[in-house]
């Protein structure tokens, strides 16, 4: 098995049990009401039927990464482990590059680190288009 | 009003049935939910698209650890096909948030019905013959071996007609984009049918594919505000719980009667979809 691949596999591994791990607490948290929602569960229903525009302009809820300033309510605490399974393929790529470079593949290292700056770019919330 | 906590129990309900289902029919949960959800859930088809891709990444995900150290997903092989999905599936997640609800819907129900055409029609290769390695896949090294337990026995393989398997991975990756369906249902007869991948190796290598391509699509829903997590996390648990399920039930049951339900299911919500884009039964 090459050398990427194991380590690859092995950061996906960590990553995931991390990520689901950090989803079931928050959810839980948040279910139970033990950190207070920023939109009311109850009121839910009245916001899941609007268009993203909608629902945002409605609950004056930010776009892109603004939604760490609402961390301490219950519902964004969900936003944490959402994010970091949809970044662990980032930090496998980062985490791949340098074996690609100290090999000399430089097609591999060349597309590994495109694939990191696509990804990168994506999350950056920059290709949001209104 | 309806109290709030029936719609998600039962999307979790669904979910769970999807998650069998998706490994019975071997189509995988993300292809199956959204038009599922978006015909029969009162939640916009925006928070849906994301659910989707989210679920379909998370169960990527898990698999992808194993797939990989059993040398059943191969990374020489993905990262340039990952590569060309995830940008065009970027370009997917953007159109199809900016492209009206019905519109989204009617293109839903045409593809779904499309993809049960596909799935009756594609019939898989368990070792594709590929008697001269392409001259793409030389250049970047693209072959290896795997051992198949039940010839026990190391297969060695290599692969052909990659420039062709490309291009159409930019197809999928903008679908799975636009409708956050995720891609299975085309990644593997890419892989083994234009490509030459041994069927084996196709199946783990498109389920390890997905967790580059829907992340890439999965970021632009979420920093657009798509993420809506009552809706999103009970759909990822169900599916996961809902796909070990499956996973065991797999040697009990008969893959013609589940490949008909599938199959079936896929027409129907495909129809549906399609009604309710046009706004005949909403």
């Amino acid at each position: 098995m090459k050398e990427e691949q194991v380590l690859y596999a092995k950061i996906l591994k960590l990553g995931t049990r991390i990520g689901l791990f950090i989803l079931i607490i928050s959810f839980i948290l948040y279910i139970f009401g033990i950190i207070p929602p920023y939109i009311p569960i109850s009121s839910l229903p009245k916001y899941w039927a609007m268009s993203t525009k909608d629902y945002l302009k409605a609950t004056s809820i930010p776009q892109g990464w603004l939604w760490i300033s609402l961390l301490s309510n219950g519902d964004f605490l969900n936003f944490i482990g959402i994010a970091f399974l949809s970044g662990i393929t980032i930090i496998c790529f980062l985490g791949i590059i340098p074996i690609f470079y100290k090999k000399k593949d430089k097609i591999y290292f060349f597309l590994s680190l495109l694939q990191a700056i696509i990804l990168l770019l994506a999350a950056s919330g920059i290709l949001v288009v209104d | 009003m309806i109290d709030w906590w029936i719609y998600p129990l039962i999307l979790f309900i669904v979910s769970f049935f999807i998650g069998i289902v998706g490994v019975l029919g071997g189509l995988g949960g993300g292809t199956l939910f959204v038009p599922i959800v978006s015909g029969f859930f009162p939640f916009h088809i925006d928070f849906i698209r994301c659910s989707g891709l989210l679920l379909a990444l998370c169960g990527s995900l898990s698999a992808g650890p194993k797939l990989l150290e059993k040398g059943l997903a191969n990374l020489r092989l993905s990262i340039p096909c990952a590569l060309i999905a995830s940008i065009s599936s970027i370009f997917g997640a953007m159109l199809g948030l900016v492209l009206p609800t019905n519109i989204i819907q009617v293109s839903l129900g045409i593809l779904v019905i499309a993809i049960a055409i596909i799935f009756v029609l594609s019939k898989s290769t368990e070792y594709p013959s590929v008697k001269k390695e392409g001259g793409l896949p030389s250049l970047l090294k693209i072959n290896g071996s795997y051992y198949e337990e039940s010839k026990e026995k190391e297969i060695h393989w290599k692969i052909h007609r990659m420039r062709r398997g490309l291009f159409l991975f930019i197809m999928v990756g903008f679908i799975a984009g636009m409708f956050g369906i995720g891609a299975g249902w085309a990644n593997v007869s890419i892989l083994n049918l234009i490509m030459g991948v041994p069927l084996k190796l196709a199946v783990g290598t498109s389920v390890f594919l997905l967790s580059i391509t829907d992340t890439s699509a999965a970021w632009v829903y979420i920093t657009k505000g798509c993420l809506f997590p009552m809706i999103v996390i009970p759909s990822i648990f169900g599916v996961m719980l809902g796909t070990k399920v499956g996973v065991r039930l797999l040697t009990k049951t008969h893959p013609k009667i589940i490949r008909y339900i599938v199959i079936a299911l896929l027409i129907f919500v495909g129809i549906r979809s399609l009604l309710k884009g046009f706004g005949i039964w909403l």
